[in-house]
């Protein structure tokens, strides 16, 4: 009797696992009760395995969605509070902050999140938000730098990120970053691992089916950096990689490696077209 | 294959009394894939293959499968469900696809549990390192006996 139960209740859970809840749910995405955000929008012609593409809000649960809607309730603000007050604070041997050469963020930053990475000229290299928030500190600022994926970054990258919410992620992939656009993709593609799995295993053949508990979304960036309540602070989008290709079993690459700059490239071109909705909330 | 001191002296110690495990380089896959004979040289059991199936640091083979047998919380469905498997296949081509089912569907995204080759950046396990040495399989030989009798029960009557 007691083995027919516990089998009926797993039997329920399964139920629940692959009916109504696989796919992305239809609900939509409004923060504050008026600023709407694309969570869905056709695939560009560039993405062979994909015909639609959807933010990751779209597959969590109800109540982490819910938690997103208002910035009181979304624990990423606290951080973005924080990064307002680093904004406006001199730091370095330059004598400057952020706001000296920037004035107001939520003006000047208006945008700037949804085209990263991208080439910068000067330097000749393809720059993560990280990357360019890291040479304004050193070679304007005359400060240390920040750890790639520290909470002073990731904080900085939410706050940089609340001036273009609700604008949509429209990164370049051709001209000058093309060879960069084009060896991420080629790492989206690769199986790593003793598991052999690649990133379109995951978030191209099987998002809205579940992986044990985890229901799989696109592996989309345009929430990043992400407050995830199962650590309860703001992840950086390249420690989420790392932690993805470090579940089958493989040797990583390291947060702000030239192989991660590309695969972020690549992700971002992905999402072109979502909204930028970051800083959000997943489990 | 490579004699390595650990193979030579298990060839030594079980004599002629048992057949010795094939070492993951030395299975013998037919033309679609199947595994004729046993890997470890012993029979498997079931209710150690079902402990294999449904655990995390195992087999953990319900991440993608579900088996209305078992009761596992949160089974995945990236695979098929694996309700009456023993009806569709026999046990060598069961042990195929549970050894490597790349040998069975190509490309299959089902991870191959007894191979030690051919990955790309292998790890030390889940620590995101890389590995140290010689790699050993996801399961050994006669975890995928134990694995292969318990799918041999899962049948539909
Ligand atoms: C074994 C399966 C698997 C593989 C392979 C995998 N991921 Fe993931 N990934 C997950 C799971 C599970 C989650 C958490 C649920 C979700 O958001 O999809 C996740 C989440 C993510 C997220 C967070 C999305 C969000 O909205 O918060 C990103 C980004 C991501 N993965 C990118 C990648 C990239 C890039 C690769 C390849 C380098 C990769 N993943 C490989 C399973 C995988
Ligand atoms: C990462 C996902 C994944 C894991 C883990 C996994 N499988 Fe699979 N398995 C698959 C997929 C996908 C298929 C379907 C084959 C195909 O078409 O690619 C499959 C097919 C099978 C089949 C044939 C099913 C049928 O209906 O004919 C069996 C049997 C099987 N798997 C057993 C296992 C066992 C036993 C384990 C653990 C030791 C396991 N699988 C682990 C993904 C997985």
């Amino acid at each position: 009797m007691l083995r027919t139960t516990t089998t009926a209740l797993a039997a329920g859970l399964i139920a629940v696992a692959t009916g109504a809840w696989a796919d992305p749910s239809e609900n939509d995405l409004v923060i504050n009760g008026d600023l709407e955000i694309t969570t869905h929008a056709e695939a560009p012609a560039y993405i062979e395995g994909l015909s639609e593409i959807y933010s990751g809000w779209r597959f969590r649960e109800v109540d982490t969605q819910a938690t997103q809607m208002d910035d009181f309730d979304n624990p990423a603000f606290l951080a973005v509070d924080a990064a307002q007050e680093a904004w406006d604070t001199v730091d370095g041997d330059a004598g400057k902050s952020c706001a000296s050469c920037h004035g107001d963020a939520m003006e000047s930053m208006a945008g700037v999140r949804a085209t990263y990475p991208k080439w910068n000229a000067d330097a000749e290299e393809v720059r993560t938000l990280a990357m360019q928030i890291n040479a304004c500190r050193t070679d304007n600022m005359e400060a240390a730098e920040y750890g790639y994926t520290s909470n002073d970054m990731t904080g900085m990258e939410a706050l940089i990120s609340v001036a273009s919410r609700g604008m949509p992620v429209n990164v370049a992939i051709d001209g000058p970053v093309q060879s960069t656009w084009e060896q991420g993709k080629e790492m989206y593609y690769t199986r790593y691992g003793q598991l052999e799995l690649s990133c379109a295993n995951c978030h191209e053949d099987n998002y809205g089916n579940y992986i044990r508990a985890d229901h799989l979304s696109q592996g989309q960036i345009n929430g990043f950096p992400v407050y995830r309540l199962k650590n309860t602070k703001l992840n950086q989008v390249q420690d989420r990689f790392k932690g993805c290709i470090r579940d089958t079993r493989a040797e990583t690459f390291k947060p702000g490696s030239p192989e991660f700059v590309a695969l972020e490239l690549y992700v971002a071109s992905r999402g072109n077209g979502l909204d930028v909705e970051a800083p959000s909330v997943r489990n | 294959m490579r004699l390595t001191t650990l193979t030579l002296a298990m060839t030594l110690a079980a004599g002629t009394a048992f057949a010795n495990p094939v070492v993951p380089g030395d299975v013998t896959y037919t033309e679609y894939g199947a595994v004729e004979a046993s890997l470890s040289g012993a029979a498997g059991d079931a209710a150690e293959g079902a402990k294999v199936v449904s655990t995390r640091s195992m087999g953990n083979c319900v991440a993608c499968h579900q088996v209305s047998a078992l009761d596992a919380a949160f089974q995945g469905n990236v695979g098929p469900s694996l309700d009456g498997v023993g009806d569709r296949w026999n046990e060598a081509e069961l042990r195929g696809i549970v050894a490597d089912a790349k040998m069975t569907y190509e490309g299959t995204m089902m991870p191959s549990f007894y191979k030690t080759t051919g990955y790309i950046r292998p790890g030390d396990a889940y620590t995101g390192k890389a590995a140290k040495g010689e790699l050993e399989p996801l399961l050994s030989a006669q975890q995928i006996e134990d694995v292969v009798a318990f799918l041999m029960t899962l049948k539909t009557q």
